[in-house]
């Protein structure tokens, strides 16, 4: 056992644990962030994703050793029910869910695809989401909700960058 | 949710007088099936007590959810068949999930049943208390009940449009006796069924949020582990403990059991203070087990076995028509198959598990369960409880395809609490989700078909050969006879095809591997070999595969019309390029009828599946959209169970683990879906299943018409 500071969606917490741990039960067990899923315990599914500074892990094969300073994020941090994610809210609006329990993982590695590919196509979709499993199907929704979300992202870009109209 | 809880008690002791809940429902037979609907119409509305809708004095309306959401949308479907009637929307009910006591009636989420065994009842409910609402109004406005609706969740007196909230009316509705036979509403004025309306249950899921099994918490609460023998049947015969004591967190190993309901086995378990640490502990024990003839589950055994019954005389279902034998014996054409299925695991995402809690004279259980009223009478038969003394909360499941529905691990998590006195959560590994079962059982169908001068079947028959679950898994002992569980999707009155002579039989051929439903089970299975081999017979006589099929369903007019929506919206009749072919299946199961048409084509990189349509008829639809989703849903997971796998044991051991070597589905194999829903007044059917079975056998047929190779074993090789 070892105390480590771990930092998860901005705030720091400090756990005593094995330093062996997995960061997916560190998060879950000892944190107590449950919205990280378990689904096969050597990364083959996909459903324990998060970000260490922004780049998708495997969570269940990322021991808390590895982790160090990087930045944890977690479903929970990516957005809210008053605050949702681009992603979040084109997988609403596709309905994307039905079993649900693989989706935390398919989010975060969408939101990782559309950093890396603000306009992915099918193609770059498929290659890049291969690595989680939804065994409900939901797979072409994801799919399309990974074109919306890029829509919306995209709309809300000017917003920020563009400069007031000027003299109308 | 407690608040509700406390004051419906409240209520309930004030004997129906001033209260400030009003709790309503109906009593529903414990088997909610087909037959048992038709009863319920006639008797058994309104006269228990059951809460179904609360509705509290602060214009709280809460909505119970009988059956266990696992992505397949009761979440949605329930409550929107009460809400209907009810006059509430979405957004201002609250949903819960029964807790499995009798009086919510059947709760298993298993069949395809929910929304076909609960249309009607739901329903009712809604509109009693509707109409009890209703009746209050009039009552405080003394004014005639004709003149009064209700709409938004108030009542409106239409002359004056004044209107009373729901929670005003509540105290006096409650003194009102309960309408019998309520009005129900004309289908034209639907607001939620048949809508596309978004599912509750979706916001919580993209936010991490939704509970599943494996997230609950309860203070004091151990984790465990479980180590079992690979032979799935062994014996302990010594453990050495002593490394996995040392690992820090863990508290304790133990002798345990799993009870399964052909047999207890026992296991190995780590109880620890975090999850992680029960697994180093239990991967630092050393167990010796009893040795087992490797050959006692092989399935490459019963493979053979299956083949070696083939020739042995079977047990008739119901419905044979004609003279099989004779009409075989002379026919100008006789053709002749067998085809095979392999065990299968179901793999859902969130594999088993539950959190138990024994208090001594009480058991407590959390868990992602598709029973909760069978996981009541199974935990108090084997804790010898009363099933007061069970407590179920029942959390959304991580797919379940019908392995939540078998309650070993329920069991196990009890007797650890139990032995160790302290609340116990219990998770499986992936991999003991993959070596330990249950499976979907393996079979073999034998087709034999006639064929006249011509070109009209005249003698058909299906012997299918497998164990029976209801044997296995529900204790029942048929004698021999034919399992009435098994022809799904091929029985008379899923398969009406119109063969002058026509036989479907059944043949059990023992297995201890053990077997549960699997998402649309027997179904699963035996339309593959059905579907397949109708069109062989339609190659075999020179038809076309459609064709032929219409003709067989020519006095099934739903049949026909799937059929021809099929052919229409997958151009099915247009003359496609070289190195594309069409396949198609259609079958009846869980009261819903699907088909679908396969494309294939021949690429650089092999032979691709390009697109699937489907058209499905469910008869009257609660939410269009969870119908596709579904459809959608059946499709990958059918694709997989026909081209991934199989589940074999072999040298005394399961030999697929995890998914690398028991493959599924990924998203680049995702083939382009599109889905037809027939739009008529039936009554519904299920949603759940019945888009699984033709798929494996139309993805087969498109493969004959491209390569000319015909599948009669799953999993197939699409370059094989």
């Amino acid at each position: 056992m070892a105390l480590t500071k771990l930092t998860v969606n901005g705030k720091v917490y400090s756990v005593d644990v094995d330093p062996n741990m997995p960061l997916l039960w560190a998060i879950r067990d000892v944190i107590g962030l449950k919205g990280t899923k378990f689904g096969c315990g050597m990364a083959q599914c996909g459903a324990c994703t998060v970000h260490l500074n922004g780049t998708p892990v495997r969570s269940c094969s990322t021991p808390v050793s590895v982790v160090k300073t990087q930045k944890i994020t977690t479903i929970e941090g990516i957005g809210t029910p008053d605050h949702l994610h681009a992603v979040q809210q084109a997988w609403i609006e596709e309905q994307v869910p039905q079993c649900g329990y693989c989706q935390s993982g398919q989010i975060m590695s969408a939101v990782a695809l559309l950093k890396q590919k603000p306009n992915p196509s099918d193609e770059d979709i498929d290659t890049y989401m291969q690595g989680n499993i939804c065994r409900c199907g939901t797979y072409q929704r994801i799919r399309s909700a990974i074109h919306k979300a890029s829509g919306l992202l995209q709309e809300k870009k000017p917003v920020k960058t563009t400069p007031a109209p000027v003299g109308k | 949710m407690k608040p509700q809880h406390t004051s419906r008690r409240g209520f309930l002791k004030a004997g129906g007088s001033a209260g400030a809940l009003l709790a309503l429902g109906f009593s529903l037979p414990a088997q909610a099936g087909d037959v048992v609907l038709h009863k319920i119409e006639k008797t058994a509305l309104g006269l228990e007590l059951s809460p179904y809708i609360l509705i509290d004095d602060t214009g709280k309306i809460t909505l119970l959810n009988p059956r266990p959401d696992m992505g397949q949308g009761t979440y949605q479907s329930m409550p929107a068949l009460i809400a209907e009637e009810l006059e509430v929307s979405f957004d201002q009910i609250h949903i819960i999930q029964t807790n499995g006591q009798g009086k919510y009636g059947a709760q298993l989420s298993g069949g395809s049943s929910s929304v076909r065994t609960r249309w009607i009842p739901m329903r009712k409910a809604g509109a009693a208390v509707r109409e009890m609402l209703i009746q209050a109004a009039a009552n405080k406005w003394k004014v005639p009940v004709a003149e009064c609706f209700a709409e938004n969740a108030k009542v409106i007196h239409r002359p004056s449009g004044k209107s009373f909230p729901y929670a005003e009316l509540v105290e006096e509705a409650s003194r009102l006796e309960i309408p019998k036979e309520p009005k129900l509403k004309d289908p034209k004025d639907f607001k939620l069924l048949g809508k596309n309306i978004p599912k509750p249950d979706v916001p919580l899921k993209v936010t991490g949020r939704a509970q599943f099994g494996i997230d609950v918490e309860v203070p004091g609460m151990l984790y465990a582990s479980i180590e079992r023998s690979p032979s799935i049947h062994g014996k302990v015969i010594s453990f050495d403990d002593a490394a996995a004591l040392k690992v820090p967190g863990v508290k304790k190993v133990l002798k345990a059991e799993r009870a399964m309901p052909h047999l207890t086995v026992e296991t190995v378990a780590v109880v620890a203070t975090n999850y992680w640490a029960a697994m180093e502990g239990r991967r630092k024990l050393k167990v010796q087990w009893e040795k087992k003839d490797p050959t006692y589950l092989a399935t490459d055994t019963y493979s053979a076995r299956l083949k070696e019954l083939a020739g042995k005389e079977s047990s008739d279902f119901a419905g044979n028509k004609g003279d099989f034998a004779a009409a075989y014996a002379g026919a100008a054409r006789k053709i002749q198959a067998s085809y095979e299925t392999p065990f299968a695991a179901h793999a859902a995402m969130e594999p088993v598990n539950a959190t138990a809690w024994f208090k001594g004279d009480s058991l407590e259980i959390w868990a992602p369960t598709q029973g909760p009223d069978g996981t009541i009478s199974e935990l108090a038969r084997y804790l010898n409880l009363k099933p007061e003394q069970v407590k179920v909360n029942v959390t959304f499941l991580g797919g379940a395809f019908g392995r939540k529905a078998y309650l070993d691990f329920v069991k196990e998590a009890a007797f650890l609490s139990k032995a160790v006195g302290a609340p116990v959560k219990l998770l499986w590994t992936r991999e003991d989700d993959m070596t330990q079962g249950p499976y979907r059982p393996a079979m073999l169908s034998v087709l034999e078909g006639g064929i006249d001068a011509q070109g009209k079947i005249t003698a058909f028959h299906h012997k299918i050969i497998t164990e029976s679950i209801q044997e296995q898994v529900f204790k029942a002992d048929l004698k021999g006879k034919a399992d009435g569980w098994t022809e799904e999707g091929i029985g008379e009155k899923d398969s009406p095809i119109e063969v002058p002579n026509i036989r479907r039989s059944y043949l059990k051929a023992r297995t201890d591997l053990p077997i549960v439903w699997w998402r649309s089970v027997y179904a699963s299975t035996n339309v593959f070999g059905h579907e397949s081999f109708i069109d062989e017979l339609a190659h075999a006589a020179g038809r076309d595969p459609l064709d032929l099929r219409l003709e067989l369903f020519k006095d099934s007019p739903r049949f026909v019309k799937v059929l021809e929506t099929l052919a229409e919206k997958s151009g099915y009749r247009q003359k496609r390029p070289a190195g594309k072919a069409m396949g198609i299946a259609i079958a009846r199961s869980f009261s819903t009828i699907c088909a679908h048409a396969f494309t294939v084509a021949k690429t650089k990189d092999g032979v691709k599946i390009e697109k699937v349509v489907s058209v499905i008829d469910c008869g009257m639809v609660v939410n269009p959209d969870n119908v596709r989703a579904q459809t959608e849903s059946n499709v990958v997971y059918g694709l997989t169970a026909a081209l991934k796998g199989p589940i074999t044991y072999a040298d005394g051991a399961i030999q697929q683990s995890n998914f690398h070597n028991y493959p599924v589905l990924r998203l680049p194999e995702m083939p382009k879906v599109e889905v037809h829903i027939i739009d008529n007044q039936e009554a519904p059917g299920g949603v759940g299943e019945p888009g699984l079975p033709p798929i494996a056998p139309a993805l087969a047929n498109a493969l004959f018409n491209l390569t000319g190779k015909r599948v009669r074993k799953l999993p197939m090789e699409l370059n094989g």
